[in-house]
This record gives C-alpha cells, sequence and structure tokens, in this order.
C-alpha cells in the first residue's frame, strides 16, 4: 500500500491517475481505516488530502452561500453559528453521524463519497441543493449532490477526479430545514430510514419543497411527488397526510438487518411528516426575523 | 462466639462501599488484559475460518500461505489429539473442526506469522475446499422432518424415540397432575414465544499469550472466568500433563458466562508447540460474535390455569433450545427455572436441547431462566388482565416460600421472594402516574446459585497486613468483596489487605468464576480462611501469656484474653504478633479448601414502564426498578452494579439485540454497529432495591447476586410493552419492525 500527503489537488489527482488497482482518498479516515480494518477493503493507494491548503475552511461565499472544505470535521461544523444558523437540518444531519470522537474526523464530503444511502449528511446536502467542485484533469466542473451516489458504496466520481468542496446555497428569507433518521436506538447506529426536508414560504404558504429521503433506495431519493404534495399548502394536515403517502410510495427499500421494507415504507412517510413540521416551523422563524 | 458462627448482624466492614482495589489500574490503563501480554520473540497467530454454515473439508492447501515470507507454521486438526471422546471431543471440534465445518466462522486452520497483518495475510492464503452441506439454523426447523442432521448419533440415552436426530438431549420434570389442575382453572391461557440467540456483548475480545516447548512445560496467559478450566482442556486437547501447563488469568473485561470456555487458548498452545515461540492470539469483534458462544435461541410453549382469585393451579411448559452445533443448550435450566418462583401443586416441564448450523452456545448469566421466564411471565401477566388482578398482589398469593416443594424439586430452604414483591410493591415507583403511551411491567426471576471448588489462602506479612490469594477470576468486583470479609473477621482495615487472583501453580483447584458464586464460595473459604489464621494468631498469644490458647479472643484486630479468669493481659495487636512471627512458629497462613454445597437461591422482582411509538414502533425504557435479595451485600455499590447490569443486558435482549443469519446460514451482524447492544443513552437510570434475606449456607448470609438480575427483565420488559402498545408481544427482540407489525395487526 502506497500512502500519499499531496500539497494540492492537481497533485492528488495526478497521483490518482496513474495509481493502479484499489485507490482511496482519505479525509477523516472514518469510513475508509475502518473498511480497511475490518479487511472489506485494501487500498493499493490512499490519498491523505487533509493537508491541502483550505480544506478545514468553512467560508462564506460572496452571494451569502457558504463553502465547506473536504477536510472540515463534523465537530467544526456544529460549533459554527453562522452556517448552523443558516443550515440547522444540514448541520444536525452531519452531527448525527457516529460518536463525539467520530465527529472530530468525519467530514460531509467523506460522508457523500463513501456512498451509502443511508449517510445521514446526504439526505440534508441534497434538500438544502448543495453541489460539490469535482476536480479533474480537464479542470474543475459543478456536480449537484445527488448525482454523485451510484449505488451503495459507488460514485460518479472517475478514477482521477476528486471532490475538493462543498457548495451550499445562501439561506434565502423564509426557508428553513430539518433531517430527522430513524434508529432503533438514540445514538451510535446506521439510519434505518432517513429524510431531510428544506422548505421556502411566502407567508405562511410553502411555496418551494425539497423532499429526500433516505435508506429506502440505493441512492438517496429527491423526490418531487412529495415537494408536490406540500408546496401551496400551509403544511395543514390534508397535505401532511398527502406528503406520508408520496414519501411511502416513493420507497424502493430492501430488507436487511436493520429493517424490513414495510417498516421502512412506513416509517418513511412518518419521519417526513416530522421533518416537514420542523422545517417548517423554522422556516416561519426565519421569515420573521 | 465460636469460630463458626454464623453473623448476620453488627458489621463493621462488611456492608461498606471502598474504593475498589482494581480502580486506578483500569482508569490509568495500568491493568493488564488478555492482549496485553508480550514475550520475546513472539508470533502472532491468526485462525481461518468457515464462510460456509455447513460444509464438508474436502481438503486443507497450506502450501501458498506457508510460502509467505514470515510465516512460522500452520495447524489444522491433525495437530490435536485424535482419541478423545465425549466433551472434550466436543470442545476439540469447537476450536477446530474435524471432517465439516459446522457454521459460519468455524475454525478450520490456524497459522503463527511474525506480524499480525502477515499472519492475517497467511490465514487468506490457507486454501480450503469445501463440499457445501443443507443447513438450519432455526430451532424449530431443525428440530422439524426433514431438517438437514449436524451429526447422526449425537442424541444420549434421555431422548425419546421418534425426534429428530438433532433434537440431543431432553428433560422432563414437575410433580402432581396438572391436566387435573387445569381442570380446577376458571382461565388457562396456552401461548406460544420465541426468542433469539444474543452474545454476551463484553467488552474485551477473547486473548492469550501462549508458549509451549517440546518438553511438554507450557505457560498460558489468557482471558478467561476460569484458568483451572483452562489448563484442564488445554492440557487434555494437547496430550499434555495438567501440571505442567501453567495458566495465568489476565484482567477480564466482561464474561457474563460467555468466558467459561476456550476457543484460542489451545489453537497458540498448538502453533506456540510447533514453532518453539510464544505465540499470541487476539480475536476481532467479528470472531467473538461468529465463532464464541452466544447464548441459545429458543421456541416454548406455556399453559397457565388460575381461579378467579388468582390462585395458580396448574403450570405447564415445553422450552426448545437450539445451542449450536453441539450439545448443551442449557434447556434443563430453563425448563426448572421457568415455574421456580411458584408455588404449584401440578407442575410440568419440559426441555428439548437442540443442534443446529451455528456456534455452539455457551453461558449467560443465568443461563436459560431469562427465555423461560419470559414465557412464564407474559402468560400470567396476561391472565392477571383478563381476569383483573394485580399482578404484584397474585405472584404474592403464588410465591414460593420457605417449606415450598419447588416446580424442579426440592424444597426451598429460607428464600427472599416474597419480600422482593413486598417491597417492590411499596416502592414509588409501582404506584407512580404513567403517560399516555406508557405501560408497567411487573416479573420475578429466579436462579439456583453455586458453590464448587474453591481453594484461598490467607498469608499475613510482618507488619500485620494481609495477602489474599483466590482463585477465581475478577469478574464483579470480588477482590473488594474478598477484603472486605478478611476485614471483618480480622478486625483490621479493608486498605491493610490485598487480594490478588493466583496463577493455577500456586493454588488447588478452583471453580470456573460462574453460577453467581465467587462471594458465595471464594468469599466464604476467605472468612475460613481468615478464621484459621485467627486461630493461630490466637495461638501465638496465648503461648507468649503462657495460657491456654481457648482462653484467647480475637477482638477488634488483637488477642484479649477472653476474660477475667483467662489473665490480665494488654490486647496484643495483629501487627505485633506479625512482627515476631519468624521466632514465634513461623509465617502465619489460613487455609481452607472445599466445595460449599449451601449456595442459597435467589430471587428478584422487577418494575419497567416503557414507551411505544405508535408511528414508528420504537420503545424506550423510561423508568426500571429493580428489587432483587442479595442475602447479605457485603459490597453495596458493587451489588447495585449487577443489579443495572443484568437490567441493562435484558433490555437490549428484549428490545434490539439479535443473531441475524441470512438465507445462506451465514451471520449478517457481526459487528457492534449491527448487533444492537444498548448504548448508555438509551438506559433509564435504573434503580435498586437491596433486599437481604440471609442465606444459612453462607457465614455472613451472602448469596450470589450476579445472575438473578437478568432472569426478570425480557418478560418485566414484554409486559410493560405490550401495556403500552395494547398489544401481547411474543417474540424477542421486540424491535421496531416487529412492534409496527403486531400494531398493525391489532388494528
Amino acid at each position: 500500500m502506497h500512502y500519499h500527503t499531496p500539497a494540492s489537488f492537481e497533485d492528488a489527482i495526478k497521483i490518482a491517475a496513474k495509481a493502479t488497482g484499489i485507490t482511496r482518498f482519505l479525509a477523516g479516515g472514518t469510513d475508509v481505516l475502518v473498511q480497511l480494518r475490518a479487511d472489506m477493503v485494501t487500498p493499493d493507494t490512499l490519498i491523505d488530502i487533509k493537508h491541502i491548503d483550505g480544506v478545514h475552511d468553512i467560508t462564506r461565499t460572496s452571494d451569502g452561500g457558504w463553502t465547506i472544505g473536504v477536510a472540515v470535521t463534523g465537530a467544526e461544523m456544529t460549533e459554527h453559528p453562522e452556517l448552523a444558523g443558516d443550515w440547522p437540518g444540514l448541520v444536525e444531519a452531519m452531527d448525527l453521524v457516529g460518536s463525539t470522537q467520530i465527529q472530530g474526523r468525519a467530514t460531509l464530503t467523506g460522508n457523500l463519497c463513501n456512498g451509502s444511502p443511508a449517510a445521514d449528511s446526504v439526505p440534508a446536502m441534497v434538500a438544502a441543493g448543495a453541489s460539490v467542485s469535482v476536480r479533474g484533469p480537464d479542470g474543475t466542473r459543478e456536480v449537484a449532490v445527488e448525482d454523485i451516489p451510484t449505488g451503495p458504496g459507488r460514485t460518479s466520481l472517475a478514477q482521477d477526479e476528486v471532490v475538493t468542496a462543498v457548495n451550499i446555497p445562501a439561506r434565502v428569507a423564509g426557508g428553513g430545514d430539518a433531517y430527522l433518521r430513524f434508529i432503533p436506538r438514540t445514538e451510535m447506529d446506521i439510519a434505518v430510514v432517513g429524510c431531510g426536508i428544506n422548505l421556502v414560504l411566502d407567508g405562511d404558504t410553502i411555496t418551494q419543497a425539497r423532499v429526500v429521503l433516505g435508506a429506502v433506495a440505493p441512492t438517496v431519493l429527491l423526490d418531487q411527488a412529495c415537494g408536490d404534495a406540500i408546496i401551496g399548502t400551509t403544511l395543514d394536515a390534508a397535505a401532511l397526510e398527502r406528503l406520508a403517502k408520496a414519501a411511502s410510495a416513493a420507497c424502493n427499500p430492501i430488507t436487511d438487518k436493520r429493517g424490513t421494507i414495510e417498516f421502512r415504507t412506513k416509517v418513511a412517510g412518518v419521519l417526513a411528516q416530522r421533518a416537514a413540521k420542523i422545517a417548517y416551523g423554522r422556516a416561519q422563524a426565519g421569515g420573521a426575523s | 462466639m465460636s469460630l463458626d458462627d454464623v453473623k448476620t448482624t453488627g458489621f463493621k466492614y462488611v456492608g461498606t462501599s471502598p474504593d475498589r482495589p482494581d480502580g486506578l489500574d483500569k482508569v490509568t490503563g495500568r491493568a493488564k488484559f488478555g492482549a496485553d501480554a508480550y514475550a520475546p520473540g513472539m508470533l502472532h497467530g491468526a485462525i481461518a475460518r468457515s464462510p460456509h454454515a455447513h460444509a464438508r473439508i474436502i481438503s486443507i492447501d497450506t502450501s501458498k500461505a506457508e510460502a509467505l515470507e514470515g510465516v512460522k507454521a500452520i495447524v489444522t486438526r491433525a495437530d490435536f489429539r485424535d482419541d478423545l471422546r465425549g466433551d472434550h471431543w466436543n470442545v476439540l471440534e469447537n476450536v477446530m473442526a474435524g471432517d465439516t465445518a459446522l457454521y459460519d466462522g468455524h475454525a478450520v486452520a490456524a497459522v503463527a506469522a511474525t506480524s499480525v497483518l502477515v499472519a492475517r495475510d497467511a490465514a487468506k492464503l490457507i486454501e480450503v475446499t469445501y463440499e457445501t452441506l443443507p443447513h438450519v439454523t432455526d430451532v424449530d426447523e431443525a428440530m422439524a422432518d426433514g431438517a438437514p442432521v449436524i451429526r447422526a448419533g449425537t442424541a444420549d440415552k434421555s431422548v425419546p424415540e421418534g425426534l429428530h436426530p438433532n433434537v440431543v438431549r431432553y428433560h422432563e420434570s414437575g410433580h402432581g397432575d396438572v391436566e387435573a389442575g387445569f381442570a380446577e382453572a376458571d382461565l388457562i391461557i396456552e401461548d406460544h414465544f420465541r426468542t433469539e440467540a444474543t452474545h454476551q456483548g463484553y467488552i474485551e475480545p477473547h486473548a492469550c499469550l501462549a508458549t509451549l516447548g517440546g518438553d511438554g512445560k507450557g505457560d498460558l496467559w489468557c482471558c478467561t472466568q476460569g484458568h483451572w478450566n483452562v489448563q484442564k482442556i488445554c492440557s487434555s486437547l494437547l496430550g499434555l500433563e495438567t501440571s505442567q501447563l501453567r495458566v495465568t488469568a489476565s484482567e477480564i473485561g466482561g464474561g457474563f458466562g460467555g468466558k467459561t470456555v476456550v476457543f484460542i487458548e489451545p489453537v497458540a498452545l498448538a502453533l506456540s508447540r510447533k514453532t518453539n515461540r510464544p505465540v499470541k492470539i487476539v480475536m476481532s469483534r467479528s470472531e467473538v460474535f461468529r465463532a464464541s458462544g452466544p447464548t441459545a435461541s429458543t421456541s416454548m410453549d406455556v399453559r397457565i390455569g388460575m381461579k378467579k382469585d388468582g390462585t395458580i393451579t396448574a403450570a405447564k411448559g415445553v422450552f426448545r433450545l437450539q445451542g449450536g452445533a453441539f450439545p448443551g443448550a442449557p434447556m434443563e435450566f430453563t425448563a426448572m427455572c421457568a415455574f421456580a418462583p411458584y408455588n404449584l401443586k401440578h407442575v410440568k416441564q419440559i426441555g428439548y436441547d437442540v443442534m443446529s448450523n451455528r456456534p455452539k452456545q455457551a453461558a449467560y448469566r443465568a443461563p436459560g431462566s431469562p427465555m423461560g421466564a419470559f414465557a412464564v411471565e407474559s402468560v400470567i401477566d396476561e391472565l392477571c388482565n383478563k381476569l383483573g388482578l394485580d399482578p404484584i398482589e397474585v405472584r404474592l398469593k403464588n410465591a414460593s416460600r420457605e417449606g415450598t416443594r419447588a416446580s424442579f424439586g426440592p424444597t426451598f430452604q429460607r428464600v427472599g421472594l416474597v419480600e422482593t414483591l413486598e417491597a417492590a410493591k411499596a416502592h414509588p415507583h409501582y404506584s407512580a402516574p404513567l403517560k399516555p403511551g406508557q405501560g408497567r411491567g411487573i416479573s420475578c426471576g429466579f436462579w439456583f446459585n453455586f458453590g464448587g471448588e474453591t481453594s484461598v489462602s490467607l498469608a499475613l506479612s510482618m507488619d500485620g497486613t494481609v495477602q489474599i490469594v483466590v482463585g477465581t477470576p475478577d469478574i464483579g468486583g470480588s477482590r473488594a468483596s474478598m477484603a472486605l470479609m478478611a476485614a471483618e473477621e480480622l478486625g483490621i482495615p479493608y486498605e491493610n489487605i490485598r487480594c490478588t487472583i493466583a496463577d493455577t501453580a500456586s493454588l488447588g483447584y478452583n471453580e470456573v468464576s460462574h453460577g453467581s458464586r465467587v462471594t458465595y464460595a471464594s468469599g466464604l473459604a476467605t472468612i475460613k480462611a481468615a478464621r484459621d489464621a485467627v486461630k493461630k494468631l490466637c495461638g501465638r498469644a496465648a503461648a507468649k501469656w503462657g495460657i491456654d490458647p481457648e482462653a484467647v479472643d480475637w477482638v477488634d484486630g488483637c488477642a484479649v484474653p477472653s476474660g477475667p479468669n483467662a489473665g490480665d493481659f494488654d490486647p496484643m495487636p495483629i501487627a505485633q504478633i506479625c512482627k515476631s512471627m519468624g521466632r514465634t512458629g513461623g509465617p502465619i497462613v489460613g487455609h481452607f479448601e472445599a466445595s460449599p454445597e449451601g449456595a442459597g437461591v435467589s430471587f428478584a422482582t422487577h418494575i419497567v414502564d416503557a414507551e411505544v411509538d405508535p408511528e414508528t414502533g420504537k420503545t424506550s425504557v423510561v423508568r426500571y426498578t429493580v428489587v432483587q435479595d442479595a442475602g447479605k451485600a457485603i459490597h453495596p455499590a458493587y451489588v447495585e452494579g449487577q443489579y443495572q447490569g443484568g437490567a441493562a443486558q435484558g433490555i437490549g435482549w428484549a428490545l434490539n439485540e439479535e443473531y441475524v443469519y441470512g438465507k445462506d446460514g451465514r451471520l449478517q451482524n457481526d459487528v457492534f454497529l449491527d448487533y444492537r447492544i444498548p448504548v448508555a443513552s438509551d438506559l433509564p437510570m435504573i434503580d435498586t432495591v437491596i433486599v437481604e434475606v440471609p442465606n444459612p449456607g453462607h457465614p455472613h448470609g451472602v448469596r450470589g447476586v450476579g445472575e438473578t438480575s437478568i432472569c426478570p427483565p425480557l418478560a418485566a420488559i414484554a409486559n410493560a410493552v405490550s401495556a403500552a402498545a395494547g398489544v401481547r408481544l411474543h417474540e424477542l427482540p421486540m424491535n421496531p419492525p416487529r412492534i409496527l407489525a403486531a400494531l398493525a395487526r391489532r388494528d
């Protein structure tokens, strides 16, 4: 195994392009190192991108959005009051990953590139409309977060491509987000179902809604029907009922050691309702300020 | 006071909770656990394991592994004795597969190499050719016609004719005429219950360091609940003289019964013998789950008849336990404990020990008892609901007391079940209001407790301090308890006593730390050894004073004349006697060796409040109270810890822990991420009430406390969840998908 600590993304993709066998990028290592120790994967090339300038930074962009470096940890996000004020749902989603110790290492980018349909931060990022900057030999392209995972453990990234940052849009007035997951315990577990929702209100009426489900299909699901179920409403009982039905209908889950098809389908609707209520409350509070 | 008197009141040290002697070592990392041993020239072992649930081993090709640089030796079954029979053959067959791999994770070969990584890589290079066989992992399926036979001819003589060959032992006990009893009942409820296998979940994986030379002399360091047992079995499996193998027990990071057996130790010894180098093996968590001993899974039918006034007229239970690919599932304990809390005229219990393609079960805290209690106490709860009776009053009405003929045969001596029920009834928890969505459950539980071979030595130092040497690994605070009991007898401070767990070369045989026996049996032996030392101390004082040894008493750490007639001498403190012991007769050491048989049985009553989310089926245990008879709590904080620990493990077993097997017979959840043991935030504060009804068989009244605490939780939680959900749950774990499905059936 070859271990590299490139000083720039340019160097990182050069190393990746030349590498043979299995290559893994290493940021916090909370998935890669665990998989390595568990004998699930033995990379031939390990490229540690934590030493590149700027990867630990959370930056406000000129349009009011945020750029989050690939080595920014969950704990750093949670302790960033402005980011957490704009995107509480996203920050809380990341904060649900693992333990206190894991939070000191784990990153948004790692959670995304691990390719798990149960990743907690991914539905929240997709709901927020986040994208990632992807650098390859031909330069940098911007890719919507939902276009990165292609199936369990798989992504659309090429061998010589690397994510260089996560881009979160500006929080608009009257907006609010939330993420909830179901686990049988209280912490230290993997989502059996997850749901991220981002809403924009005009007064009390929902004008935009992005509803994203996790762990109920091979990739996270951004479901338009769920959004349509509540757009134009004040999230009244009938709208919530429609939302639950749409969320359950969108599910394409499996039965595995973590839950059954029936359970995931039902609970997706329950979580969608609960997350929508939180996002709606936040949007109302945001709209007032 | 005669030295043989039983003392149950007026204690000075017993009943206090001083700091634990191993505390500083453990919080500073100085304590040496199984994996903390190193030796010059040490090699690392790794084990190749079957990926199949059931497969004939056609061939094992080790050539590629042997060619890897750093590999020093490979062992297979051929490196062990081939003339074993009976129990030890079964142990060997589990430690290293013979002709057939019997479960996913079954060891088939092992390698020793110069590093852990090389050893693991080499294990992957061992090429095993398998012919897969049909498999079965479910207890009911394993008993059914046409199920794959795990090993023909294993059944013993107890098994009635006509049963599947996987049924290898049968148990039947009880008394009276159950059919006549059922005829007297106003209401009879019969139901079917199932529990899944759970793992003891100890934090420390199995680990050992073995050294065995060509001269047949060996040393073994390992993490175990009983190193004399390890010595006995390893020497048998490797053909050594028992005394030539010295075994030392490390500090232990939990055992709960799962470390009463051997897995890697004989393998490390075989590799060491072959390489003439020390060999260390440390299991991964995945290996612990796949290839050590979880508990049995069960399928049970319980039928109970009750009169309108709550009197139980008859009870019958059938308990089928799957214990993996070997005989030994503790079905007789399930059967014998199930109805033990109740004074029954007519009772019958039947047990089946069933083999399947799973790892060999090992003891887990009151092995067998919690499952039976789950079924029985659920049915009693349902009877109380249907007849509109208070669950504690009904249990009091039928409770076993002194003189009751136990469901499993003997007549109970003094027991404390009624006292636990009265304390539960009086506890504010029992009358506290419940919020909507919450339910309350009650359950009793029973465990036998045990004595066993015990040997203790207590040596006095020249400054009058004391070293106690015991042979029972400290799995629950026993070093503190031994020091307290010795302090009480010797009349010296707790801090002046150090208790050490000796290796097998330093004491006579000591039975494993199991059966909640240590505070009882090693405690009894410690007290008797202290009394032996006191007698010798009094003898030295008598000689000095020139009076009869019988005329000397021992009071507060001093020899004193027993009365005015004995003479007028100042009290002679222990330190003064010890200072001159070399010239007054030599070292002073107290001994005691015996197999004490007066272990007092123990009962508990638990109260649980649970809240169920009707939309997701998720259960939160919101309040929990353990009431249990300790006989006498030597170190009450440790006793409370045992009560809380049993409840915590019971919560996991009841709600989320389970062995999940795929259709391929492989274990799906072999890591703590997916084997859902409770985390700290899953648990409420677990309140405890220590009831003390002294055990007449122990000089301070001790009953074992470690196991009884896990007997009631499964049922108490099931009764609380069923009340909260408004539907009876019959199967464990009561995980959210299962509860949601039950709620859907209810509606």
